[in-house]
């Protein structure tokens, strides 16, 4: 029940007036309010700037510092104020709450001294209204990740009990733990360069042989060459060993892409050790060569940027896709119309339409390299609409791209997608968990009252306590509550509760052979053996049951009920699961003038599924006038 | 790139169609009613004036404008009974409060009718208690009428109850009292048959007493 419609209260409880003609029952006792005083002016003092309100403003919310009496701790006598030597800013926020009903966030303020009010005065975040909430939970994630990264920063220091392997690991990943592992990275990164220009080196011509040809200097310093990359590989492996033996999980860090470059990075120059110096495969051992220019991208471990960009292309990968799909199509089109325009020109170079492929992407590149031109004048129109539509074309990926890599870049954006999905499940649940905090309140409330009710040697000061932890407005609220309940003879139960029930019912009248009489058909009369034999028979059709033997058990359970004193826990015991529940509650006559028949279901263990918990009863019959005192209602259970 | 201009701007066009909405929801909230003063009301009820003070908190508190339409207390109404659907019921009381049948309640109409039922004789609340029930305003409940009312109370318990309410419980609720209503057996209840039918039942008697101390 939310507290700006507590004044409203009154009212709701005055409509109540509209059930009382048809109430089956009637009605309980009102809660008094004993303590029923003037609505007095309170004030508080918050480190000098005094706020006032009615008491009972701050009583809506009885478990906050503010609505209990953990309040008259701050009372001072000599000025008859409550004195917090708080934040008075953020205490309007707070005293807002109580008029409102909803918690906002300021965005002026800073979140962790807002937390900090918040939890002196007892007031959970989680009912910050949907308005301030998103503000409110992205300046607390970034509070959350700005923590961790200094803590992370802290995190470098070597924790005492690590293991030779957790070391090694760690200076791998992080290079400026210690300085073995930055001479290890530069070491790494040098000769990552080295192998790079070793290979573009490679090629160069240089100098002169006898037969006058250039000769790269691969082939003319082969042993020096051979040696470099020798020594290249023989680090790349070492380091790759080391890292494998480093890893946490080693069948993860293979699958890493990393490792996998790393890998390629090596491998040419084993299958090269490898393969002799056949003919026919050392064609393919030069392709392989190809494959050390992959040693590069070794690179991406030293530089982040390297890897963002890894990582844009990766996200935008379907953008990409479209767009060269896109492109593909405009390609074909164009290759199919330039080569029908040109096929009819002599020694054109259109000679098929995937040779005019070639001269569609130029074209539409704004290379324009002019290896093939049209010749016909149709070709040359086409030709330009090509190159003007190619510009078009050509434009679209950049700002794609380019608006991923930002995305990516910036830390706000990534966060985004965290938050939106979220917020959206936090906000259901939380919403969920309001509703059912309130529409709850009052089958546990009940269940509490009952129990204590049942202690009929309850001692003054439960009671005490019980009364202190539900306020006026909340007592008020479940008495309306209750009255409906009168009226209509029916109970709140939990929606667990009511689910539970079902599979029992559902559960039950399956496999056993429960006696479930049913007396919607309008059984009236006293639940008398005589009566329920009677009508046995025409439900046993559409029951399973039909044993003399239960018939018994009737009759004897009915007497049983006659001689028993009951209590008015049937609800109660009803709720609870319990080891009880094979004994029958029956309300006393004295307590109800209109009798109401339910269903005896005799509730021995042989006849349930489940012997642990009660079965629910049918549903009641319609009342019935005074029938004397003689009539008993069982409750099932 | 044009298309690429033309996707930026889609974002910001569909922002548009709900500021319209907006306006038009502020234009109407902008009717505003005061009450008269609070001597005349204290006149014209059984209320003190601290009362009617506190009273008129709630009430603007909750509706700032001054009136109450039918949403408004459908809406609240429900707060208090958020097992189940209030709204059939809070209609009813809705109609009953708006004597006027203008589709809003006004401050005096809500005390008017709070004085009834808190302070009034138990002949008004009796009477009242009848306006309510009567919703089609002819001077006879019906049984349909008595059904619908008997209806909306038991959706007010919503889906969780126990036992479980199935069949048609309000039907045969119903039935049973209609029954001890109608005296002489014409099929309506008037005015005076029901009073006479309530003060014959002691626990009804006893019960409306209850709401005494309410403020």
């Amino acid at each position: 029940m939310a507290a700006g419609v507590a004044a409203w209260l009154p009212f709701a409880r005055a409509a109540a007036i509209g059930w009382m003609p048809v109430a089956n029952l009637p009605m309980p006792v009102a809660p008094s309010n004993k303590n029923k005083h003037q609505d007095e002016l309170i004030i508080l003092n918050v480190s000098g700037r005094r706020f006032q309100t009615w008491r009972n403003t701050l009583d809506r919310y009885p478990d906050t510092l503010l609505g209990s009496s953990e309040k008259e701790f701050f009372f001072n006598e000599e000025t008859r104020e409550y004195f917090f030597d708080r934040d008075p800013d953020v205490f309007r926020s707070i005293l807002n709450f109580y008029r409102t009903g909803k918690l906002h966030y300021p965005r002026y303020e800073c979140i962790s001294a807002y937390d900090e009010e918040l939890a002196f005065f007892g007031i959970i975040p989680e009912i910050i209204s949907d308005c301030c909430y998103e503000e409110y939970k992205d300046r607390k994630r970034e509070n959350v990740e700005r923590l961790m990264d200094d803590l992370e920063d802290n995190k470098d220091s070597k924790l005492p009990n690590m293991t030779f392997r957790e070391t090694m690991w760690r200076a791998f990943e992080n290079p400026h733990t210690s300085t073995m592992a930055l001479v290890f990275y530069y070491v790494t990164g040098f000769f990552i360069a080295i192998s790079v220009i070793t290979n573009v080196v490679e090629t160069v011509p240089c100098g002169y042989m006898p037969n006058q040809r250039d000769i790269p200097c691969g082939e003319r310093y082969t042993e020096a060459f051979f040696c470099m990359d020798t020594a290249c590989v023989m680090i790349f492996t070492v380091e790759y060993l080391m890292r494998l033996f480093a890893a946490p999980s080693r069948y993860r860090f293979m699958r890493s892409v990393m490792s996998i470059i790393d890998v390629v990075a090596i491998l040419p120059y084993y299958i090269g050790l490898v393969m002799t110096n056949n003919e026919d495969v050392s064609g393919a051992f030069v392709t392989l060569r190809v494959f050390r220019v992959f040693r590069i991208f070794k690179f991406s471990r030293h530089s982040q940027g390297l890897r963002i960009l890894g990582y844009t292309l990766k996200s935008c990968a379907s953008e990409l896709g479209f767009l060269l799909f896109s492109l593909t199509m405009a390609i074909i089109i164009f290759a199919t119309v330039m080569f029908y325009a040109e096929k009819g020109s002599s020694s054109s170079k259109f000679t098929s339409i995937p040779a005019s492929f070639w001269y569609t992407i130029v074209t539409m590149t704004t290379l324009g390299y002019g290896d093939m031109v049209p010749k016909t004048i149709a070709g040359k129109i086409f030709g330009s609409i090509c190159s003007l539509s190619g510009v078009l074309v050509i434009a679209l990926p950049v700002p794609v791209i380019v608006s991923n890599f930002s995305r990516i870049y910036h830390q706000n954006q990534r966060a985004d997608k965290r938050r939106a999905q979220k917020v959206q499940k936090a906000r259901l649940s939380r919403m969920r968990i309001t509703k059912s905090g309130s529409s709850s309140a009052f089958p546990h409330s009940k269940r509490n009252g009952l129990n204590q009710s049942l202690e009929l040697t309850g001692s003054l000061e439960e009671d005490q306590q019980l009364k202190k932890t539900t306020s006026l407005l909340e007592s008020q609220h479940h008495h309306l509550l209750h009255c409906l309940e009168k009226t209509t003879n029916h109970e709140f139960v939990d929606e667990r509760l009511y689910e539970q029930g079902y599979l029992q019912t559902a559960l039950q009248n399956f496999p056993s052979q429960s006696p479930s009489l049913s007396s919607e058909e309008g059984i009236t009369g006293t639940c008398c053996s005589r009566r329920t034999k009677k009508s046995m028979q025409p439900l046993s059709a559409t029951h399973t049951h039909s044993h003399t033997h239960n018939l018994q058990e009737l009759s004897a359970l009915h007497i049983q009920c006659g001689e028993q004193q009951p209590l008015n826990t049937s609800r109660s015991s009803l709720n609870l699961m319990s080891d009880e529940s094979g004994s029958l509650n029956c309300k006393s006559s004295g307590l109800v003038t209109t009798a109401i028949i339910s269903i005896p279901t005799p509730p021995s263990n042989n006849y349930r599924a489940s012997p642990d918990a009660p079965p629910p009863p049918n549903p009641d019959a319609p009342p019935l006038p005074n029938t004397g005192n003689d009539v008993v209602k069982i409750s099932a259970l | 790139m044009g298309a690429v201009v033309g996707t930026l701007t889609m974002q910001t066009r569909q922002r548009q169609p709900s500021r319209d909405k907006v306006d038009d929801e502020l234009e109407m909230t902008m009717v505003c009613h005061r009450p008269e003063g609070l001597e005349q009301l204290e006149a014209q009820t059984n209320f003190t004036k601290q009362e009617l003070q506190v009273l008129y908190r709630g009430f603007k508190n909750e509706c700032p404008s001054g009136v109450v339409n039918e949403e408004t207390f459908k809406h609240i109404y429900a707060q208090f009974f958020p097992h189940g659907d209030a709204s059939t019921y809070a209609h009813y009381l809705f109609n009953a409060f708006d004597t006027r049948n203008n589709g809003s309640i006004k401050f005096e109409d809500f005390v008017m009718g709070l004085s009834t039922l808190l302070r009034g004789t138990v002949r008004e609340k009796l009477e009242w208690t009848f306006y309510l029930y009567d919703i089609n305003r002819d001077g006879f409940i019906n049984k349909e009428e008595m059904t619908e009312i008997v209806r909306a109370i038991y959706d007010m318990m919503g889906k969780y109850t126990y036992p479980a309410l199935k069949g048609d419980v309000p039907k045969q609720h119903v039935d049973a009292f209609f029954v001890k209503m109608d005296k002489n057996k014409d099929g309506v209840v008037t005015l005076e048959e029901f009073v006479i039918a309530c003060q014959e039942d002691e626990n009804m008697m006893r019960s409306m007493q209850l709401f005494e101390n309410v403020m």
